[in-house]
Order: C-alpha cells, then sequence, then structure tokens
C-alpha cells in the first residue's frame, strides 16, 4: 500500500504522531494482558475451564459469573480465558509458519534468480488463486482435523503472501545505495546482512504479519467452529461459538462473548499492526 | 499509428489470456498431485479402518474410482474432465461431483451475489457520505471500517441471529426459502467486503480530491457532494476492480462459513461434509472451481482497466495497478 497521505502541516504531524503514541501504548498494555491471559490464566479466570455446577447451568452474565455460565454450569469467561491458550496461539504459530515459509522461498528467488525465481513467482500465482479458507480446508482434508492441523493449514494457505513481500523487499534492499556503501566501505558481508539489509526486509513483514495474525486467529476460529479445529469440551473460542450456538434462543452469552474475544484480538493487532504501518511510512 | 496500437492491445489480450489458463493448468496439477502424493492412502481413506482389511474390497473400491490406474493417466484424466464437465466421483457418497453440486451451487451463488451488491452499495455509501466531511465523520467512518474487517463474519452472523431471528423473530433462523431467509447472511457475509472496499475507495479519493481537475472543479463553483458525484467517485473504480478478484475469494470463504452458521443449504456445507470425511475428490473439485472463478474474475478485472480507465488505453495494459491483498 502507499502512501497517500497529504504533505502534514507541523501541527497535523504532531497529532499524528501523538495518535500513533496512544495506539501504541494500547497496544502494548494489551500485549501485557494478552501475556499474563496466555502465561497464568489461573490468576484471571475464577474457576477452572471445566468446572461444571450442575445446580447453576445457564446462569446470565452477572453476579459471581461475570459473563454467565453454559449448559454444564461452567463459567464463561474463565473458559474464554483459558481458551485464549488454544486460539491465540494456532494463530500465531500459523503466521510463523506462514512467515517462515514464506521467507525461504522470496529469498530463494531474490538471491538465486534465474529459472528458480521464474518458477517460484508461478508457483506464488497458482498458489494465490485459491481463496484461503478453501486451501486451509484442502490441506485439513489431505492431513485430517485437529489445532495443529488448522493451524499448518492456515500457514500454508497464508504464505504466499509473505513470499512476494519478503522477495520484493530483498530486491530492493540488495540494490539500494546504503548497502552499496557498505560494500564499498568495506563492511563484512555478515555484518552488511545483519544490520543493514535484515531490519530493513524485516519490517514490512512485521507488519503484514502482524495483520495477518489476526486472519489467522479469526481463521482458526472459524474452521473449528465447522467442527475441524479443537472439539467442544476444550475451551476453545471456535469450539465454544458452535456449542453456544446451539443454545442461542435461551442463553446468547454462551456464544457471543467468545466471539467478541476473537473481535477483541483481531481489533489489537490490526491497530498495533497500522500504527507500526504509519510509524514506517513517516 | 492505430493499428499498431490495436495489435499491440490484441497482442496483451492474448497473453493475458494465456496467463490465465496456466494458472488454472497449475491450480489443477497442484491439488491433483496435493492429493496424490500427501493425501495418504486413498483407497483406505474411501473404505475406512475396517474395510480396507477385507479381501478383494480394496481392489474392487481402486477399480471403481479408477485409483489402480497409473498415475499419469489419472492426472490426463483429471484435466481432460475440466473440458467435458467431468468433476470426478465423490469417495463417500459414489455419485459424480459435478451432480453433487449442481443443486447446491444455486443458494450459494445467491447470497455470494447479494452480499458482493450490498457489500458495494454499503461502501459507496459511507464514501460518499462522509467525504468532504469534517474530522469527525472521517474518523467515524474509519473506526467503522476498522470494526468491519476485525469482525468475523461467522460471528457477525450469530449475533444477527440472536438480536433478530431469537429476541425480534424478523427474520428465519436457517434455511434458504425466500427473501427473508437471505438478508441476514447477506449483511453477515457483506461487512467485511464492505469494510475494504470502503477503505480502499476513501484513500483513492482523498488522491483524486487533491488532483488539479478536482481544484477546477471547485472554482467552478461545485460543491463536495457534487464533486465527488460527478468527478472524483469514478476514480475509484480502478482500485475496486482490482480488488474484485480477491473480494470473490473472501466471499467463497466466507459463504463456508456463513452457511454453517445459518444451516443454509449450498456448496459450503457440501464441502464442509466433504473435508470431515475426507472425501479429497469433492474438495479438490470444489477448491479447482473457486481457482476457475478467481481466475476469471482477474482476466475480466485486467481487461476492464482501459476501458474504465482512459489514461491506461493509450499503453499496453501491462501498467494496470499490481493486485493487492
Amino acid at each position: 500500500m502507499t502512501a497517500t497521505l497529504a504533505s502534514p502541516t507541523p501541527v497535523r504531524a504532531g497529532r499524528r504522531a501523538l495518535r500513533s503514541r496512544i495506539l501504541l501504548l494500547i497496544a502494548g498494555l494489551a500485549a501485557v494482558a494478552a501475556a499474563v491471559v496466555l502465561l497464568a490464566p489461573g490468576w484471571v479466570a475464577p474457576f477452572p475451564p471445566d468446572a461444571g455446577d450442575f445446580a447453576n447451568t445457564f446462569a446470565p452474565p452477572g453476579g459471581a459469573h461475570l459473563m454467565g455460565t453454559d449448559q454444564l454450569g461452567r463459567d464463561v469467561w474463565s473458559r474464554i480465558v483459558f481458551g485464549a491458550r488454544l486460539s491465540v496461539v494456532v494463530g500465531l504459530v500459523a503466521t510463523l509458519l506462514a512467515v517462515g515459509l514464506g521467507s525461504v522461498l522470496g529469498l530463494l528467488a531474490a538471491f538465486v534468480g534465474g529459472p528458480v525465481e521464474t518458477l517460484i513467482l508461478r508457483i506464488v500465482d497458482v498458489w494465490l488463486s485459491f481463496p484461503e479458507l478453501l486451501l486451509a480446508l484442502l490441506v485439513i482434508a489431505l492431513i485430517g482435523p485437529g489445532p495443529t492441523n488448522v493451524a499448518v493449514a492456515i500457514g500454508i494457505a497464508a504464505a504466499p503472501y509473505y513470499c512476494r513481500l519478503v522477495r520484493a523487499q530483498a530486491l530492493t534492499v540488495v540494490r539500494s545505495e546504503y548497502v552499496e556503501a557498505a560494500r564499498v566501505l568495506g563492511v563484512p558481508p555478515l555484518r552488511t546482512a545483519l544490520r543493514h539489509v535484515l531490519p530493513n526486509v524485516g519490517g514490512p513483514v512485521v507488519v503484514l504479519a502482524s495483520l495477518g495474525s489476526g486472519t489467522a486467529i479469526s481463521a482458526a476460529a472459524g474452521l473449528s467452529l465447522l467442527g475441524l479445529g479443537s472439539l467442544p469440551p476444550t475451551p476453545e473460542w471456535g469450539a465454544m461459538l458452535a456449542e453456544g450456538q446451539d443454545h442461542l434462543a435461551t442463553a446468547w452469552w454462551i456464544a457471543i462473548f467468545p466471539g467478541l474475544a476473537v473481535v477483541a484480538v483481531v481489533l489489537v493487532v490490526t491497530v498495533l499492526g497500522r500504527a507500526m504501518q504509519a510509524r514506517s511510512l513517516r | 499509428m492505430g493499428r499498431r496500437v490495436t495489435s499491440r492491445a490484441r497482442h496483451a489480450v492474448l497473453r493475458r489470456l494465456l496467463a490465465a489458463v496456466a494458472v488454472l493448468w497449475g491450480a489443477v496439477t497442484v491439488t491433483f498431485f496435493a492429493v496424490a502424493l500427501a493425501g495418504g492412502d486413498q483407497v483406505a481413506a474411501i473404505l475406512g479402518p475396517e474395510a480396507a482389511s477385507v479381501p478383494g474390497l480394496r481392489e474392487e473400491t481402486a477399480a471403481r474410482f479408477g485409483l489402480d490406474r497409473p498415475l499419469l493417466a489419472q492426472y490426463l484424466d483429471r484435466l481432460g474432465g475440466l473440458f467435458t464437465g467431468d468433476l470426478g466421483v465423490s469417495y463417500q457418497r459414489g455419485v459424480p461431483v459435478s451432480s453433487l453440486l449442481a443443486g447446491q451451487i444455486g443458494p450459494t451463488l445467491q447470497l455470494a451475489v447479494s452480499a458482493a451488491v450490498f457489500g458495494a452499495v454499503l461502501a459507496v455509501g459511507l464514501t460518499v457520505l462522509t467525504a468532504g466531511g469534517g474530522r469527525v465523520a472521517r474518523g467515524a467512518a474509519s473506526l467503522l471500517e476498522l470494526l468491519a474487517v476485525a469482525v468475523p463474519p461467522f460471528w457477525f452472523g450469530i449475533a444477527l441471529l440472536w438480536i433478530f431471528s431469537f429476541t425480534l423473530g424478523w427474520f428465519p433462523a436457517f434455511g434458504a426459502a425466500g427473501i427473508a431467509s437471505l438478508v441476514l447472511p447477506t449483511l453477515a457475509l457483506a461487512l467485511p467486503v464492505a469494510g475494504v472496499l470502503a477503505q480502499v475507495m476513501r484513500q483513492e479519493l482523498d488522491v483524486a480530491d487533491r488532483r488539479p481537475f478536482a481544484l477546477s472543479a471547485r472554482a467552478r463553483g461545485l460543491g463536495p457532494k457534487e464533486l465527488v458525484w460527478r468527478h472524483t467517485l469514478r476514480h475509484t473504480l480502478v482500485p475496486v476492480t482490482t480488488l474484485s478478484a480477491w473480494g470473490l475469494g473472501t466471499l467463497i470463504g466466507g459463504a463456508v462459513l456463513v452457511e454453517k452458521v445459518f444451516s443454509r443449504p449450498g456448496v459450503g456445507r457440501v464441502l464442509v461434509d466433504a473435508v470431515s470425511h475426507r472425501d479429497t475428490a469433492v474438495v479438490s473439485a470444489v477448491v479447482v472451481l473457486a481457482a476457475l472463478a478467481f481466475v476469471v474474475t482477474n482476466l475480466l478485472a485486467e481487461l476492464l482497466y482501459p476501458v474504465i480507465d482512459a489514461r491506461l488505453r493509450s499503453r499496453v495494459p501491462d501498467a494496470a495497478p499490481e493486485t493487492a491483498r
């Protein structure tokens, strides 16, 4: 995406800088909250995720149960907190996989060139002709359902975007004047690669990965909703959505809150990604 | 001079056509070999663990689905099937995939088309309403767009069901009978498409707004709304055309989830059923059909650029913008 910002007046630029700093602060706080939820869910969740209370099923939100209880009397908020681990980690693993696979192919295309590059680019063209979710479904049909395979499937489906980006970045950076200057000044190749090439290839990739991890987390929940990821007794947001939908007429909170958790996470990573994008464009 | 331009343009069209065919060939080839090489023992997958050990059944099943023939012969068959409309036979149900899909493609198409139209109307509406507006209007619009992109369509569908079907009782909660059952799924599916479209259109509108022609139109006394309707809005057509193939992919993927949430009949239901039974014949056929739709849309978009934008007419349509994510 190209920069389409107006030539900023100092006041506007200042306001934008402030806004981007506030966004970063919010994102940072969200990251801390995410770390606590992921590493020590017991601190935030008042109940174990699978503790049923049969005297207290379908309790509406409020009181001892912040987000109510489900059909087995399990605390919805606690299940969301414990479910974050699976839902978020599957999305992050999928994104890492996509970045890794895409980077290897992209760097190979950029540095080897010739027929290898042409072949990789043509494969990426074909790869991108499949809708992401359908490609993920094909992979699951091949390797079977389950949370691990969902991560692999989403990673494979998202990889071609990173391949294109990494190749384009690597090509511009390697041919840029500052790399040329470093070479002329006698900076050793490895140091050039680490100090000058890597940060400039990495920036846009991190931005895309941040935006992409939101899509991946959402896709993982969607695949679980379809019954192809984690299955119901497991606390996982997509599986909770699937379970909750059966009780939507009587107890909306069982399905609505896990979905809100997906929305919140996607919002945070999207805002974070855009803030980084805005910073790198300045 | 004129003749040279048309022959060059014809050459470019031909090249694009060939590239589209090549991508489609690649899509068929990749899915075929992915299934053949990574799909494991397909005969065992069809029969299930117990039946696979029955003597003679393996051979019979393999022969029935043509899996006993050399891989290359199967591959050539698959390629040939593209021209005859033969998409293979479902492992799970034993019927041709084409007849399995024939009855289901209608409801899915209906949903996808209505979501595409509604999403486009929503995006244009939002863009026009906030064009030339103050900071508050623009901020609200960009917040709406952000939400539209972040809210997964399947959860939005569930929220709509809860509010409009179960609480208010305005729309049926499932099925595909009549217009009323189309309203909520359309809303759920259109939202992410509308969000991205509106973002891109607003960005493009801003660029057009700073062009000299916009200044001269203002100098002639045109108001902000008139300027948008008569001049700058058409500038957003190029990026929207670029996004059309991406939008199609999003609609197809989203339809699978939305159909599940609203218990609608359609290709999505067939596909999910096939994936959970590891019926790779059906899954790869649907994936190839989706790739075909993508390739055709992309080709149309590329051929449309010079029609939409006169500035691209003098050049070979190679100058068309790169497909955005």
